[in-house]
């Protein structure tokens, strides 16, 4: 499970500002200062001082492009047409194309082959047995790697069907199991278009951008509108949100085939397909695999969304568990979700990394050569026909069944009861003197003097293109009316992000030399990505009400998870004999971890605080669930409103917080590795 | 759309008694394209839904459950993707459900028997802190005891999500309240709150709607504001605020059965159907406290009532 990097996608112009080494005082410098002093001023005078409209935007002068947006919608649900047929003809057309497969999965898995429409369907055919399941996928961990993998899987399966979880857990394995592959086809596909056409890739980079960065809520609308009610336009929804990482990496890896690889095999004669498809793709295959996983793990993530369009399964269940307050029910569910992410996660990995067995034996009886298939298909049909006499063998005994009943909520019952004066008063004092000041000063920022600081410090990282984009981007959300809003986005992800970036900087620094604390750190790290945020919202409500801060301990929760892995992974990556040298001229440890690991981790670890940005800016939406009065809240009301412009005009002005703070450190990545000679 | 995997035996032997016994049914519909109701995630509305779908059914149609959000699912409904929605309540559903209907392409087909009822709420050992209420007027004195550290001194009153509309904000300027709105997100994040609180035996004051299972797992009632009419929302002059509209409570109203305008057509007698079905708030409430207190199942709830009832659900489809 490793996150993409997304920062080294940002252009990075040679600066054109000041590289002075050392505290000399220059005009760069003396801005700054003079900036903070301005910027007090604001926030203690500013609204005496200030004209109304220098702090509020005012109406009036908003572009009408929400309702511009909403008006092409219209036009291209009724009316838009491609040659004959209307263009909502032919979504629907992509809608039904995509319906058999995925009807086909989920008879496989989970209903079993029906006959009939509706209510009158008769099964005619059982699902596959939860023995058979579970054997299909233990011999797919014994081929792809070894028996201890075979143990993980077996045991994540088998923990579905004794929680009682196995009809849901089939039902979105069946979406996933369509999902993914097209996804990664059709990545594939686009990033091979783009390797080829550089034309497109300029496109395509943009676009990449805004898939992964404009919540899915904003564009769920209109997909209803295009593809219908149900399962089949949840997993599109879930496609286009999984596809990009697989794209980018699709590019990358391709471009970082050596030279002498691809100019060997056109001297060995090949053609542009060969090329293609027997060098360039086999030899970027170990980057190709980081691409597949993170569509399994994207997929995956969006269960929960898709469930609110139709897609039920484990999804559902955890909504509808929570809306009860059975917290028992949702943490079961949630886990479902998180063992399914690890079993895929795993196996996909062990498939990547695979070498071809030598000494398999060629000859032989059929069982002799395929031992797997062979048994696999045996347990399909014995416990398929078993399973007509004795249902045990086809579904999972309800008798059987585990469940962790009230345990949940009566933990969350005996914390709440004893410790709640304690949380409280914990989050009384950070509310009154951290989040709430944090909150009044962005706010009392004129929306100009804001532009302008950024702008002036995306010219001095990167220079007039990366300050141009800057200036564009925090124009839309001005004249659009979102600014207010985005202000409170920025403070909550601000707040977040400096408190996750702590958090996950420290236990990267502590686990990372730990090898064996870094395997249960790794437990806990996948959990967090993968458990779905809901579960533990609901509890976190219970315990500090709605507002600000259950959303704030909501995106900290889900963005430290870069920030530890990307430390981890940057401290891991310095090379040995530079700590062999500190430690030899006499260093202490600390000394070794300030002045060497730390510094040459850094570029790695300001890539983390960048995911960590990104990963809370995608948090909105959710923590809109506890009533926050931000863009997430403001995408949420258009979803549930249906409108389609005022949820992408929020979607997009969440996307253009999202880019600009990418931009930025990208920059700023590129102009601390040369400084510090580390070549990227 | 839980359809229980069943073993081939049983599945073949069901096939031919379903052929036997409902070829004289079936021959009595119009169309067998199965009629398409919607679901949301409320376990009232399953329950709802679930019964129609299953006196449907007993008339020889066929039907389909489908997953859709509340609102979006009026986009489905005009095109006839989606054919019947079961709830749509006259407190937070009635804007969308105009605009649905003035297309022309959506169809209120009447009222479901149950009412809506949406107001402040608090839980009964708040007498003891507060003794004035449940009367409103109470609530200024008590805006202490209902504080928190955020909002002290003024009390604390925890409302629906903003989508709910329900003109909070402007109750409590209208009515002079010494309140603070805090809006919650959804409908769990509400009720998690009021568990929280009722655990702890602590102050709380909130937005309860019913028919729901909060009204009988917790005790409490819901705060007396001058009674709510046309007058007072839409003319600042009427009612206690001369200056200023929504000086009272919220409006009580029915829950609308609402479908596809083609309906009427395809299948005029399932259209005469979901016109008829009626049940009661008490009803209802029996039987979502019988799914989300007691963990009963939704089939098995709808299945009870289908055996009781033979007689009501009978003169629905006809017979």
């Amino acid at each position: 499970m490793t996150t993409t990097g997304r920062g080294a996608s940002g252009t990075v112009n040679p600066s054109s500002a000041m590289v002075t080494p050392g505290f000399t005082w220059s005009p760069g410098r003396a801005f700054w200062v003079v900036a903070a002093l301005v910027s007090a001023l604001f926030y203690l005078f500013g609204k005496d001082w200030l004209p109304k409209w220098a702090l509020s935007y005012p109406r009036q002068w908003n572009l009408p492009l929400k309702t511009e947006i909403g008006v092409f919608m219209n036009w291209l649900v009724e009316d838009a047409t491609l040659g004959p047929i209307s263009f909502q003809e032919f979504t629907r057309g992509v809608a039904w194309l995509l319906e058999w497969p995925l009807n086909a999965a989920t008879s496989v898995l989970a209903t079993g082959l029906m006959s009939g429409p509706g209510s009158s369907a008769v099964q005619l055919l059982p699902p596959l047995s939860w023995l058979a399941v579970i054997a299909v996928v233990v011999a797919m961990g014994h081929y792809a790697r070894s028996r201890g993998l075979a143990a993980l899987v077996g045991g994540c399966f088998l923990y579905l069907a004794v929680f009682g979880q196995w009809h849901s857990a089939m039902v979105t394995l069946a979406s996933i199991v369509i999902a993914v592959p097209i996804g990664i086809v059709g990545g594939l596909a686009v990033g091979i278009a783009g390797y080829r056409w550089r034309g497109l890739e300029r496109l395509l980079t943009p676009l990449l951008d805004l898939m992964q960065t404009i919540p899915i809520f904003a564009y769920l609308v209109p997909i209803l509108f295009l593809f219908g009610f149900g399962p089949v336009a949840a997993m599109i929804g879930t496609i286009i949100y999984a596809m990009p990482p697989m794209v980018r990496i699709t590019m990358l890896s391709l471009r970082s085939v050596p030279g002498e690889l691809v100019e060997f095999g056109r001297m060995a004669g090949c053609s542009r397909r060969q090329l293609m498809w027997k060098v360039l793709v086999p030899a970027a295959r170990p980057g190709l695999m980081i691409g597949v996983n993170q569509v399994i793990m994207l997929s995956l993530n969006m269960v929960i969304i898709a469930s609110m369009i139709g897609a039920g399964g484990l999804g559902y269940d955890v909504l509808t568990s929570l809306r009860r307050l059975d917290i028992g029910g949702g943490v079961e569910a949630g886990i479902a979700i998180v063992v399914l992410a690890v079993a895929l996660d795993r196996l996909s990995d062990a498939y990547a990394r695979r070498e071809p067995r030598s000494g398999s034996p060629t000859r032989g009886g059929l069982l002799k050569r395929h031992p797997w298939t062979v048994t696999c298909l045996l347990v399909v049909l014995g416990t398929g026909l078993a399973g007509l006499v004795i249902p045990a063998f086809q579904t999972y005994p309800a008798q059987w069944q585990i469940t962790t009943g009230n345990g949940w909520s009566d933990l969350v019952k005996w914390i709440n009861v004893n410790f709640y004066d304690a949380l409280e008063a914990i989050k009384t004092a950070l509310l009154l003197n951290v989040l709430i000041p944090v909150k009044r000063f962005l706010l009392a920022m004129p929306w100009a003097w804001v532009t302008l600081l950024l702008t002036v410090g995306a010219w001095q990282l990167a220079g007039t293109r990366l300050a141009a984009l800057v200036l564009a981007l925090c124009a839309f959300i001005i004249v659009n009316g979102q600014w207010p809003k985005a202000m409170v986005s920025v403070y909550l992800c601000g707040i977040s992000v400096v408190i996750a970036s702590l958090i996950g900087i420290s236990a990267g620094i502590v686990s990372a030399p730990r090898p064996r604390l870094w395997q249960t750190m790794r437990v806990v790290v996948d959990t967090l990505q993968t458990l779905p945020s809901f579960v533990y919202l609901i509890p976190v409500v219970m315990l500090f009400r709605v507002g600000d801060f259950s959303a704030m301990i909501a995106i900290v929760a889900y963005s430290v998870v870069p920030a530890i892995r990307y430390t981890v992974h940057g401290i891991q990556k310095v090379d040995p004999q530079l700590i062999e040298a500190g430690v030899v001229s006499g260093c202490t440890r600390r000394q070794v971890l300030w002045k060497i690991q730390l510094p040459l981790a850094m570029p790695e670890i300001m890539l983390g605080i960048n995911q960590t940005i990104m990963l809370a800016l995608s948090m909105l939406v959710i923590t809109a669930l506890v009533g926050t009065r931000d863009l997430g809240q403001e995408v949420y009301i258009a979803l549930t409103k249906a409108d389609t412009g005022r949820g992408l005009v929020a979607g997009l002005s969440v996307a253009f917080i999202a880019i600009i703070a990418d931009r930025m450190i990208a920059a700023g990545v590129a102009r601390m590795r040369r400084r510090l000679g580390v070549d990227a | 759309m839980k359809r229980a995997p069943r073993p081939f035996g049983l599945a073949a032997t069901s096939l031919l008694a379903l052929a036997l016994s409902s070829t004289a049914a079936l021959s009595a519909v119009e169309s067998e394209d199965p009629i398409k109701l919607t679901l949301h995630d409320w376990t009232g509305q399953l329950i709802t839904t679930q019964l129609m779908g299953e006196v449907l059914q007993k008339a020889g149609y066929n039907v389909d459950y489908v997953q859709a959000d509340y609102i979006a699912q009026f986009a489905g409904l005009k095109t006839g993707d989606l054919d019947v929605a079961m709830e749509i309540w006259e407190t937070t559903g009635r804007d969308a459900m105009d605009e649905a209907i003035a297309t022309a392409k959506v169809e209120n087909l009447g009222e479901t028997g149950m009412q809506a009822i949406e107001e402040w709420w608090y839980p009964e050992y708040m007498k003891e802190k507060c003794p004035g209420l449940p009367n409103w007027e109470a609530l200024n004195d008590c805006a202490e005891v209902f504080s928190t550290a955020e909002t002290a001194p003024k009390g604390r009153y925890l409302g629906g999500p903003v989508t709910w509309g329900g003109y909070d904000d402007e109750r409590v300027e209208a009515l002079e309240l010494d309140y603070e709105v805090v809006h919650a997100g959804t409908d769990a994040a509400l009720f998690a709150e009021l568990e929280s609180a009722y655990q702890r035996q602590a102050p709380v004051l909130l937005w309860v709607y019913s028919p729901h299972w909060a009204t009988a797992k917790y005790k409490g009632e819901w705060v007396e504001f001058p009674a709510y009419s046309a007058e007072c929302y839409g003319d600042p002059a009427t009612g206690i605020n001369p200056d200023m509209a929504y000086d009272c409570g919220k409006p009580r109203g029915p829950i609308w059965k609402v479908a596809w305008s083609g309906v009427k057509d395809k299948w005029p007698g399932a259209y005469e159907a979901i016109k008829a079905f009626n049940v009661d708030n008490d009803e209802m409430a029996e039987m979502i406290v019988k799914v989300d207190l007691d963990g009963q199942t939704v089939d098995a709830v709808v299945a009870e009532w289908i055996a009781a009832n033979e007689d009501r659900w009978m003169g629905w489809i006809g017979q």
